[in-house]
């Protein structure tokens, strides 16, 4: 197996007390494939793509990528974040070429490369624009070509696009699913968007949470565009949904209190009927 | 004991003619500029420290602040002694008076590098030196320019005292000789080229490099 996770165990410390994030984690991911994480906020998801990526450690367990065990960061695991993450004192061109050069790769090869990614992404107008003079879905699209210049082994995406508008978001669905199959590069998807995890990946993973577990695994058997919803992905989407409910039901019991209820059409009632007698 | 407006500006523009206030400034500018210099790489180096190092930041991180609430005149007396009474004194003074506020903006800058920034460079492959160098030292360039500017203000004043007080050359000296000599003419000159130059480090020079720097970043 290209990506390896293998009894993975993580916890943190709050308010001096273990918090077991992540439980026995145990997944393979096959290269060239697109795999989608959903599950409920604090269940963990961005923790194992923080572990694969080697910016966060394991209690127990241990992630290979391509065979090599995962100790720290390094360019074959790259990651794009939730915000573009652009270094705002280069330009487009600088930040993307950084990591090309830091790595060893002469200046003009480098550039080169760059402006074919960039190109790729539809920006070679704007190599020499600094970020701020980019819109927000500009600027994501950097980041992805500053992630896929380094021709990464898997490449992590970390909510990227949920920053974003529906518009935007659409178009860079669209694009993402083409720059996959025409790079063929392993994706790691976090995300806690159904529909988006439906329509761009082969495979869903949904999570359990508190700990985090993994709940169900689904794979989408259809031809994606990333634009247009179909019966099967419609139908996936409501098997995903409904495994979801009592997950997200759990987390809401936790931080609302014991008396919340998700689901519409269930009434919660006081059973000891008695308004009026904590006044 | 008030002389008259045609009489400063005369004194003021024989002066810089003759010499005898452009050689002071440039005495003194030769000063403030080893001064700062060695007040802002001291600072920026032992902000670095308290940044990486906890156990710097709970010691040094402390004495820091009580250091920085001495003004730098009130460490004369000692430099005297360590050094006599000469261009060294005058010289730590100066630095001295800047170092710790420069040592705060420093440390503050580096905390503040937004940890998304680190993560991207770590996972992109950068670390050590190559890693301070490309991420945290631009990322806390405005913090560093703020400070730099305080510590200029700082310095500026530490050097005027120092000169005052204890130096053979420089504008500060220049003012003590005014006084003695009752020359109050060249006494409200040489105030008026020190607002002068002061005014023209911090609008034109670090104003304007904060500005470059805002508006490269697209901050308004």
């Amino acid at each position: 197996m290209y990506v390896q996770i293998k009894d993975v165990h993580k916890s943190f410390l709050k308010d001096n007390e273990q918090m077991k994030v992540l439980d026995n984690i145990n997944l393979d991911i096959e290269k060239g494939s697109f795999v989608s994480i959903v599950g409920p906020s604090g269940c963990g998801k961005s923790t194992l793509l923080n572990l694969i990526a080697g910016l966060d450690q394991a209690d127990e367990g241990a992630i290979y990528v391509n065979d090599e065990q995962v100790t720290k960061p390094g360019p074959n695991r790259v990651v794009v974040f939730q915000s573009d993450g652009l270094f705002p004192w280069m330009t487009v061109l600088d930040n993307v070429t950084y990591g090309l050069k830091l790595n060893g790769m002469s200046k003009d090869k480098a550039e080169e490369k760059a402006l074919e990614y960039l190109q790729m992404v539809h920006l070679s107008k704007y190599v020499d624009s600094y970020p701020h003079q980019l819109s927000g879905g500009m600027k994501q699209r950097v980041a992805i070509a500053r992630a896929l210049v380094m021709e990464p082994d898997i490449l992590l995406m970390d909510e990227p696009f949920s920053a974003l508008d529906e518009q935007t978001r659409m178009v860079l669905h669209h694009e993402l699913l083409k720059i996959w199959q025409r790079t063929k590069v392993t994706i790691f998807f976090v995300t806690h968007n159904i529909r988006e995890a439906v329509q761009l990946s082969e495979e869903v993973i949904v999570f359990a949470t508190r700990p985090g577990r993994l709940k169900k695994v689904f794979s989408v058997p259809t031809s994606k565009d990333g634009i247009m919803p179909d019966s099967v992905t419609m139908h996936i989407e409501q098997q995903i949904l409904d495994v979801l409910q009592s997950e997200i039901e759990k987390v809401l019991k936790e931080e609302m209190g014991s008396d919340y209820s998700f689901k519409t059409n269930q009434l919660h009632r006081d059973h000891s009927d008695s308004m009026g007698s904590n006044i | 004991m008030f002389p008259s407006l045609t009489q400063i500006f005369s004194t003021l523009f024989n002066g810089l003619v003759t010499g005898q206030i452009t050689g002071a400034i440039v005495k003194s500018l030769g000063r403030i500029f080893i001064g700062f210099s060695l007040a802002t790489i001291i600072g920026v180096i032992l902000g670095y420290l308290i940044w990486k190092y906890k156990f710097i930041e709970d010691t040094l991180g402390f004495v820091v602040t009580a250091l920085q609430s001495i003004p730098s005149i009130v460490w004369f007396p000692l430099a005297i002694i360590w050094f006599g009474l000469n261009d060294f004194a005058i010289l730590f003074i100066v630095t001295i008076g800047a170092t710790w506020t420069m040592t705060i903006s420093a440390s503050s800058g580096f905390k503040n590098v937004p940890v998304l920034y680190q993560q991207v460079a770590r996972t992109l492959g950068s670390s050590g030196l190559h890693f301070i160098k490309t991420v945290i030292i631009p990322s806390s360039v405005p913090q560093l320019l703020s400070g730099m500017r305080i510590a200029w203000a700082f310095s500026w004043r530490a050097l005027m005292a120092g000169e005052l007080l204890g130096a053979s050359d420089g504008l500060g000296q220049l003012l003590e000789t005014g006084r003695a000599l009752g020359q109050m003419d060249l006494v409200i000159s040489i105030m008026i080229i020190i607002a002068i130059i002061g005014t023209i480090m911090d609008h034109v020079v670090f104003l304007r490099l904060e500005k470059n720097v805002q508006k490269k970043w697209g901050i308004q």
